[in-house]
């Protein structure tokens, strides 16, 4: 077991420069720092001068890969800027402030909110495809299946914007946006969270009906049905067990991601966490956030896959990580 | 009226595609084995109801997808204002500008205003339109001519449809339904959007029935050019990491772990901040500002594409890995036949059902993406009219007193049929082509 987890961290270690190559391909060949500089600055009135002073205050002065000057491997923009990262040295954003120091203070109010989307949804989407599976052909069920398909028709903004419109506006229940600490921060975070819960009913549902209805049509179903078990012993007892291999492959790998918050939620709310941090990185085109949180996001991802593979291994005793 | 014709790339390219799709129609009415699955998607009502649906959008769409520029009166030169065939068929509602917000259907203005009074004096009131309802000398008599041209245009839709559904036969009465409800709605639209905004207007006066009806190309452009990208890479890598296997699958799997670590959001986000640096570095590429919007357009599917392709490969590499054990193609090894003919003979077309589903799939997923990403910033060129920059443009007006809904109304409502008719096509076409699917035989 130890061996195996060590295989996979040595394992994610060349998926990690991979991202990294890929953001240093994206970031500094494809265009310059130069043009960098221009944008930052804007694209009039842009003199040589301030395109130098701007990559000298920001660190862009350096060649790509090798200081021929200096004769150094680490006086270089691939060095400072990319591998940097692997020490979670993510250096200052565009107005300054310290990156890896923000992620550690926003990673909370992101987490506040995507945990209970997570959680609440997971039960929410389970319990409505276990009833969906339960009355399958029948009405109830038809009807729940065309209710998830409009469901999942409808974009998220909508959810949000009517959401925050008939909670916040007609009904003056909890305030539009906004946060707070401790405690005080619940009646900011009930709406986007039961907004996201909702959001992802659609979706959600029918995957686990579809996933539910495949399990029961295997044989042990019929072997229990077979031996006189009630419909909803069967279904409680045997499919629901029976079915979390499936229903973990697709939840564990993004239990590590709920760090990175909800991106639309955050920004729509005014929830200070990651989500909203990268909206307003990409909007106002700071490089360096961006791709930092390109190299947590992909860090997360694969401690969500190793997580995958630990978490079969809980709930199917015939599975051996070797 | 002369005129010069204008391509867009993407325009040639939704036009390419739908010759491409033209011809593959056309090779599968030819054989039997092809057509069958098709014939079994069509045997279900909700996949004939939707086409019909998607069909609207479609001729909409691609009538927005012929460009041309206007010759200037007096002169050789040309008007710099690029047109599509819809914006002249629609051209009333492109020209009837108010000067701001209008409710739907309203006479008047949605915000006072100093007007000067016939008798000297300023007063301030709601000023009329300069356009809706400006037919009527009277506007107390603006409900009854609603009213009457409403229903005109319902009995004329009636008519039509009726006639229509005679003709028809079968199961072709449920298309001839369906058109007829398009109908019924379009035709008293249609009669009305003469005199009235419908939908009313936005913050500069636009029609917002107009901006809703010229964001379709963006969508469907989004959810169909993005399989340009999607599906070479898709197949190749995907039927090649499992035919191969060794090294090569090795090679593959690593390039979609990678690039599937990578948040969507912000590797599209990165692709596309760095594409608006390239473009502002070359702005001699683009003659026109509707050149350079499409050329943000393609990127964005491109872009799309790039990273998206990784569900189609995985799921090909399976199939494939699961193909290169089965008989037949330990046969044809024997036989000497070489790799890439069996790639080609026997690999593809036993996947091909895979890659059907999965492109109807992924069509509503694009259309939803773009409105997502348009509001964060990094969707289509701000300029462009879309679903996404009209909701983003709209949910600022939620905020108003009163509040202005129409905007997000109109969105909201084309978004949402296009959406689910892609769905419920999605899910017929999943049900007649996968081959674990037989009606009949599922234990539902």
């Amino acid at each position: 077991m130890l061996a195996y987890i060590i295989r996979r961290v040595l394992y994610a270690i060349p998926i990690l420069v991979g991202v990294n190559l890929i953001t240093f391909l994206l970031f500094f060949i494809v265009n310059t720092p130069d043009d960098m500089a221009r944008m930052q600055l804007g694209t009039k009135r842009v003199t040589p001068d301030a395109i130098e002073k701007w990559k000298a205050d920001h660190g862009y002065d350096k060649p790509l890969f090798w200081n021929a000057k200096e004769k150094s491997l680490t006086k270089t923009i691939f060095f400072e800027k990319s591998l940097k990262l692997f020490a979670f040295d993510f250096g200052a954003a565009e107005d300054g402030r310290d990156i890896a120091n923000e992620i550690a203070t926003r990673m909370w109010p992101s987490l506040a909110l995507a945990l209970p989307v997570f959680l609440v949804g997971l039960a929410v989407n389970i319990t409505f495809a276990m009833l969906m599976a339960f009355f399958r052909a029948t009405y109830l069920d038809f009807w729940g299946v065309v209710l998830c398909v409009a469901m999942m028709s409808i974009s998220a903004l909508f959810y949000i914007i009517g959401g925050q419109y008939v909670a916040s506006k007609v009904w003056h229940l909890v305030p539009i946006s906004g946060f707070d600490s401790g405690l005080q921060a619940v009646k900011f975070l009930v709406l986007p969270a039961l907004i996201g819960v909702i959001a992802g009913i659609g979706s959600g549902g029918r995957w686990y009906r579809t996933l539910f209805l495949e399990e029961m049509s295997r044989d042990y179903v019929r072997t229990a049905r077979a031996k006189g078990l009630a419909e909803a012993t069967v279904l409680f007892r045997h499919v629901l067990k029976n079915a979390m291999i499936p229903i973990l492959t697709g939840v564990v790998v993004v239990i590590p991601l709920l760090f990175m918050g909800s991106l639309l939620s955050e920004s729509f709310f005014g929830i200070p966490g990651l989500g909203s941090y990268t909206i307003d990185a990409i909007q106002a085109q700071d490089f360096a956030v961006v791709r930092s949180m390109v190299f947590i996001g992909s860090l997360l991802y694969i401690a969500g896959l190793l997580l995958t593979d630990l978490s079969y291994t809980l709930v199917d005793p015939r599975i051996r990580l070797e | 009226m002369p005129f010069a014709p204008v391509v867009l790339a993407t325009d040639l390219l939704l036009w390419a595609l739908v010759l491409a799709i033209a011809f593959y129609g056309w090779y599968c009415r030819r054989r039997p084995h092809l057509a069958a699955p098709w014939k079994r998607v069509f045997q279900s009502r909700a996949a004939l109801i939707t086409s019909v649906v998607l069909a609207c959008y479609a001729v909409i769409g691609l009538a927005d997808s012929l460009h041309f520029r206007l010759k200037l009166e007096g002169g050789n030169a040309y008007s710099p204002e690029v047109l599509s065939v819809l914006d002249l068929a629609l051209s009333g509602l492109r020209e009837r500008r108010e000067k701001t917000y209008s409710a739907p259907l309203a006479t008047r203005l949605y915000a006072k205003e100093q007007v000067e009074l016939p008798d000297g004096k300023m007063s301030r009131e709601f000023p009329r339109l300069r356009h809706g309802g400006a037919h009527l000398d009277d506007e107390s008599r603006a409900a009854g001519d609603i009213l009457l041209k409403g229903t005109t245009g319902l009995l004329i839709a009636l008519l039509v449809s009726a006639a229509v559904f005679l003709v028809t036969k079968n199961r072709w009465r449920t298309a001839a339904l369906t058109f007829g409800v398009i109908l019924a709605v379009a035709l008293p639209v249609a009669l009305l959007a003469r005199g009235y905004h419908v939908l009313g207007t936005d913050k500069v006066g636009t029609d917002v029935l107009y901006q809703a009806l010229k964001s379709i190309r963006v969508s469907l452009a989004i959810g169909t050019l993005t399989t340009l990208v999607l599906l070479p890479l898709g197949i190749t890598l995907g039927v090649m990491a499992g035919y191969f296997r060794g090294w090569i699958d090795d090679a593959i799997q690593y390039l979609y772990t990678t690039l599937n670590s990578i948040p969507g959001v912000l590797l599209i986000a990165a692709c596309v901040l760095m594409m608006q640096v390239f473009v502002d570095r070359h702005p001699e590429w683009f003659d026109t500002a509707a050149q350079r919007a499409d050329f943000r357009l393609l990127v964005l599917c491109g872009v799309l594409g790039l990273t998206s392709w990784t569900g189609l490969a995985r799921l090909l590499r399976g199939e494939s890995l699961k193909l290169s054990q089965l008989e037949f193609i330990q046969a044809a090894h024997a036989f000497g036949v070489s790799d890439t003919r069996i790639l080609g003979r026997h690999i593809l077309p036993n996947v091909a059902h895979i890659v059907i589903i999965t492109l109807v799939m992924d069509f509503s997923a694009l259309v939803l993406a773009e409105a997502v990403l348009s509001y964060v910033g990094v969707g289509v060129d701000p300029a462009t009219t879309s679903f996404g920059t009209m909701i983003n443009a709209a949910r600022l007006e939620m905020g108003r007193e009163p509040i202005v809904w129409w905007s997000l109304a109109a969105a909201f409502i084309f978004m949402f049929v296009l959406v689910l008719a892609a769905n419920l096509l999605a899910d017929a076409v999943r049900d007649g082509f996968d081959p674990r699917v037989r009606v009949g035989t599922v234990p539902v």
